[in-house]
């Protein structure tokens, strides 16, 4: 075998292994229930849950709690299956968070609470609107 | 309405479109035309059609750019990307702010690369400019905005859409002229100057890269298998200068306007960009290979096609909507995925196809690689790098294989792992550290012939010895961990056995430097790297030992501090104070108080209400006019160590109605670390804070009382003709009190009015209270008893102002600025070198 293709394989090889730990480090996007099942079973890792924020019916956001120093806050987020779930954030509340449309979580549970560790907000006014300001 | 302008752009797209489609044509034709003067006219022709091209190209850019210029809201390019008040430099930003726009800056660079190529390479001027034709005709095509009738099929997003066609708002059903008085703003990200110039480098850097590749096209159709390679490699270490700096200016702009508390975050937009690099980095290394050693040439092939691929990949990854949930600023989908989609399917399978068929005429070496070849070694690196680019793709593309195996009915949900920044980092570590020691290794054999008998000497010694050196080092700054550690020795390996590659290359001719001086800017960039982001500590933790919520388990680390107004907090080392919100004067660049600055009509202007001194220096008198930004608040936030200030930090909140809360962080930029502060929540001022119930006293003139635990004293109460720049006429009376308080720092002025309206007939009072923002304070002038000469105040308090902050220190950060500089600097030397021999 020459040299060239013993380092063709070599590459594949570590292609593959390349392929297989990113696989089994991939997080998911799930749901509410899912990553509550995830959690009861003993899975501890953190994964991705899409929703938006629970509003009242005349479309103020409610169940938003600040700790008493702001440090850190918590909310009810509502999953695209619709189930509210109280989630906390150990940073202070992100700006603009209430003008989110969507918010993506990432975390895990701990018991009934959902501990988000980093939130990504997709604010779709931020970039694209269809109504004027102002008029 | 200027509807000429605009008709006038949209004539100068499809101009531009049926002029690439025209040229590619021409020159195809040139290409397959057997006859040399029936080819010699085909040519001339297609130089005509490029020529129109590139003036339709310019003809676009002209008619958006006085668009906006002149604020002709009435269009919704303007509309949305612009404001009246956006300054001069900024209108530049707007332009390739939305997706049409950037898509037409890509255009602009790559027709002036066809006017440098028509005019120097005359004998790849038929394929290479085929292949430039077919491109810009694919571009052009993105900005077409035509409907096909029958089919109702959009082709393209015009940026010359007019705002009423644009949006379903309903008073255009109203008023169809009606022309907005201002647009929504620049996003106020990018009103930034490292905004200005970063989206024009990676442009010209991604039309660079379509250089190599057309060369490489033109190679294969002409059968020219690897005389290609000469012109094609200045233009790839063109491509690898511009695309580099590029990337990194856009990770220095993060570092100092996103509050992320960093360079390189790992997004998908960023891996984008980044795995077409190394890959680059990789054809090139090849392409110099093959021209002394004269092998690799498939894969030079193979890498330099590569590259555009990736590109067309990350462009299509990034415009089509497809990262939404996985990236925080991936552009809006403008229904371009099928077009963007069709423009990377073509490039690939043609690239791809032509390839298959040519495969087995491309001349390759069936020799054995020795152990002791610099060939051996550079594979071994482009090996590692391309396994490098491949970690970053296979993670960042999770959401096209999502939606790819969605088509076919299988639901797949795997979404980038959690903590990104250190599952990139682990593994791009390591491949870090084999690149950095291949290419220490490469150096030796690529210089000198090294066999079994002088290998001690050239390189067991200087591995030796680059160990030792790192132990010191790693010694001196602590760096007890394993990988670090060793992070560090292929950083001293790198820059150790290139700086004595240097010297030697340097004596003997300083133009062949290039590689080495590149190889030590990697070095030292590594190292900085390693320092900034391995040992970047957060420096604002929260000593105070309060317990945030009794429901959690767990303890967290707490990692901002909250700030009250004019009351010292310790932070590790230093003692922090913050001073209050200030504005920035936008021509004078320095800031004042809120409170010494009063509203007018205009909110881009204000009216100071005393004089306005900075370091002794006198900026305003009373009632000048001070002209400020209202969207940006800044922080003064004193910093002091052992008693004495080392600074004062100004963190900046932007606040844009329609685009949101942005926060910038203010560094205070020392040799060996950066302090890195930046709000992490602003108090929300336009939500009505708590007052207290009002509290009354009487007073006489001269008196003192007590605000908010302040000292006060009520200083003159006098009757005043105007109540807020109004004449209150004769029929009211108004009464002005002044009361002077004394804040930790200064002196603060607070003239509350009571005012009798209709003072004759049926009177009635009204209250006009001010407030003391920074001393958390109201005070109104309640009652005025003239028998007794004492006036009843009313006060409020409310909790004081806050701010909580994030900070951290990033240790020898410049250190990766510099290897950046010398990178850049190494690649102009060798990219001047193989201009010259071309």
């Amino acid at each position: 075998m020459k040299k060239t293709h013993i380092i063709a394989l070599l590459v594949i090889a570590v292609a593959v292994a390349i392929i297989i730990t990113t696989a089994g480090d991939a997080s998911s996007y799930v749901t509410f229930d899912q990553a509550s099942q995830m959690a009861s079973s003993g899975n501890t890792k953190s994964i991705h849950v899409v929703g938006s924020l629970k509003k009242d019916e005349a479309g103020q956001i409610t169940g938003m709690e600040s700790s008493a120093d702001k440090l850190s806050f918590s909310f009810v987020l509502v999953d695209d299956n619709s189930k509210e779930q109280k989630v906390y954030y150990n940073e202070p509340m992100p700006p603009d968070f209430t003008k989110s449309e969507k918010v993506v979580v990432i975390g895990h549970y701990d018991r009934d609470i959902f501990i988000a560790e980093k939130i990504l907000l997709k604010c779709p006014s931020k970039y694209q609107d269809n109504k004027l300001k102002n008029v | 309405m200027h509807l000429l302008i605009g008709n006038l752009g949209h004539f100068f797209v499809i101009a531009s479109f049926v002029t690439a489609l025209f040229t590619f044509f021409i020159y195809v034709k040139a290409v397959r035309s057997q006859d040399l003067v029936e080819q010699k006219q085909w040519l001339e022709n297609g130089r005509v059609g490029f020529y129109l091209h590139t003036f339709s190209v310019l003809g676009i850019i002209f008619a958006l750019f006085s668009i906006i210029y002149n604020h002709y809201f009435e269009y919704h390019y303007a509309y949305s990307h612009s404001s009246l008040h956006l300054p001069g430099q900024y209108m530049v930003s707007c332009f390739w702010e939305g997706q049409e726009g950037s898509f037409l800056l890509w255009m602009f660079w790559q027709a002036i690369l066809g006017l440098i190529l028509i005019r120097t390479q005359k004998t790849w001027e038929g394929p290479v400019m085929s292949v430039f034709a077919l491109v810009q005709a694919f571009l052009t095509s993105m900005i077409l905005g035509v409907v096909i009738p029958g089919l109702e099929l959009k082709i393209g997003s015009s940026p010359f859409v007019l705002l009423r066609d644009a949006m379903s708002d309903s008073i255009f059903i109203s008023n169809p002229e009606f022309i907005p008085a201002d647009g929504k703003g620049l996003n106020p990200l990018l009103q930034n100057y490292w905004m200005v110039i970063h989206p024009p480098t990676l442009f010209l850097g991604f039309a660079v890269t379509l250089v190599p590749f057309s060369f490489c096209i033109a190679g294969l159709w002409y059968k020219k298998y690897f005389e290609w390679i000469k012109p094609a490699l200045p233009w790839g270490l063109f491509a690898g200068v511009v695309l580099g700096v590029g990337i990194l200016m856009g990770g220095y702009w993060a570092y100092e306007t996103l509050s992320f508390g960093g360079y390189w975050n790992w997004d998908p937009v960023e891996n984008a960009v980044y795995v077409p690099w190394l890959i680059l980095i990789a054809a090139i290394h090849v392409m110099m290979l093959y021209k002394t050693t004269k092998s690799g040439l498939r894969i030079s092939m193979v890498l330099a096609i590569s590259v555009f691929i990736l590109i067309l990949y990350s462009t299509f990854l990034t415009r089509s909507g497809i990262l939404g949930e996985a990236s925080v600023h991936s552009f809006t989908d403008l229904g371009l995925s099928g077009q963007l989609l069709i423009y990377l399917f073509v490039f690939t399978v043609g690239a791809i196809a032509l390839m298959a068929v040519r495969w087995k005429e491309i001349p390759s070496t069936e020799k054995e690689i020795a152990t002791w070849s610099k060939e051996f070694w550079i594979f071994l690196g482009i090996a590692t790098l391309c396994l490098m680019g491949f970690q970053v793709l296979v993670p960042t593309s999770f959401p096209v294989w999502n939606k790819f195996v969605g088509m076919f009915g299988v639901s797949s949900n795997i979404a980038t792992p959690a903590n990104q920044v250190e599952f990139y980092s682990r593994l791009q570590l390591w491949f870090a550290v084999v690149v950095a020691f291949l290419s220490g290794m490469a150096q030796f054999f690529w210089w000198k012939r090294i066999d079994g008998t002088n290998w001690k000497k050239e390189i067991l010694l200087p591995v030796l010895l680059s160990l030792l050196v790192s132990l010191i080092i790693i010694n001196i700054f602590s760096i007890y961990t394993v990988t670090f550690g060793i992070l560090m020795w292929a950083g001293v390996f790198i820059i150790g056995s290139n700086l004595r590659v240097l010297i030697l290359s340097f004596r003997k001719n300083p133009s062949i430097s290039g590689g080495g001086i590149t190889h030590v800017g990697v070095g030292l960039m590594l190292i900085g790297i390693l320092f900034s982001s391995g040992y970047s500590k957060i420096v604002s933790l929260n000593n105070t030992g309060l317990l945030i919520s009794k429901q959690m388990s767990t303890d967290f680390n707490r990692e901002n501090l909250l700030l009250f107004i004019n009351q010292p907090q310790n932070m590790g080392d230093y003692e922090l104070e913050f001073l209050g919100e200030r504005y920035e004067a936008s021509d004078k660049n320095i800031y004042i108080k809120k409170h010494e600055l009063e509203f007018t009509d205009d909110p881009y202007k204000m009216v100071a209400k005393t004089d306005i001194a900075v370091n002794n220096k006198n900026y305003f008198k009373t009632a000048d006019t001070v002209l400020i930004n209202p969207e940006n608040t800044f922080y003064e936030i004193a910093l002091r160590k052992d008693g004495s200030e080392e600074t004062i930090l100004y963190p900046r909140v932007q606040m844009n109605p329609s685009m949101g809360t942005l926060s910038s962080p203010d560094i205070m930029r020392g040799v060996s670390k950066d302090l890195y502060t930046h709000v992490s929540a602003p108090m929300d001022k336009n939500v009505e804070p708590e007052w207290s119930k009002l509290e009354e006293i009487r007073v006489k003139i001269g008196q003192q009382f007590f605000v908010n635990d302040y000292v006060a004293v009520l200083t003159d109460v006098r009757p005043v003709k105007s109540v807020a720049g109004f004449e209150i006429g004769d029929e009211n009376v108004a009464a002005q009190a002044t009361i002077t308080i004394k804040g930790e720092h200064s002196d603060y002025i607070a003239k509350p009015i009571f005012l009798i309206r209709d003072a004759l007939s049926n009177a009635s009072v009204a209250y006009l209270p001010e407030e003391v923002a920074d001393l958390g304070a109201k005070i109104t002038l309640v009652n005025i008893h003239p028998n007794e000469q004492e006036f009843t105040l009313g006060i409020n308090t409310r909790q004081k102002d806050w701010v909580i902050i994030k900070a951290m220190e990033k240790p020898f950060i410049n250190i990766l600025w510099l290897g950046t500089g010398l990178l850049a600097i190494g690649f102009g030397v060798a990219m001047v070198r193989r201009f010259k021999e071309m």
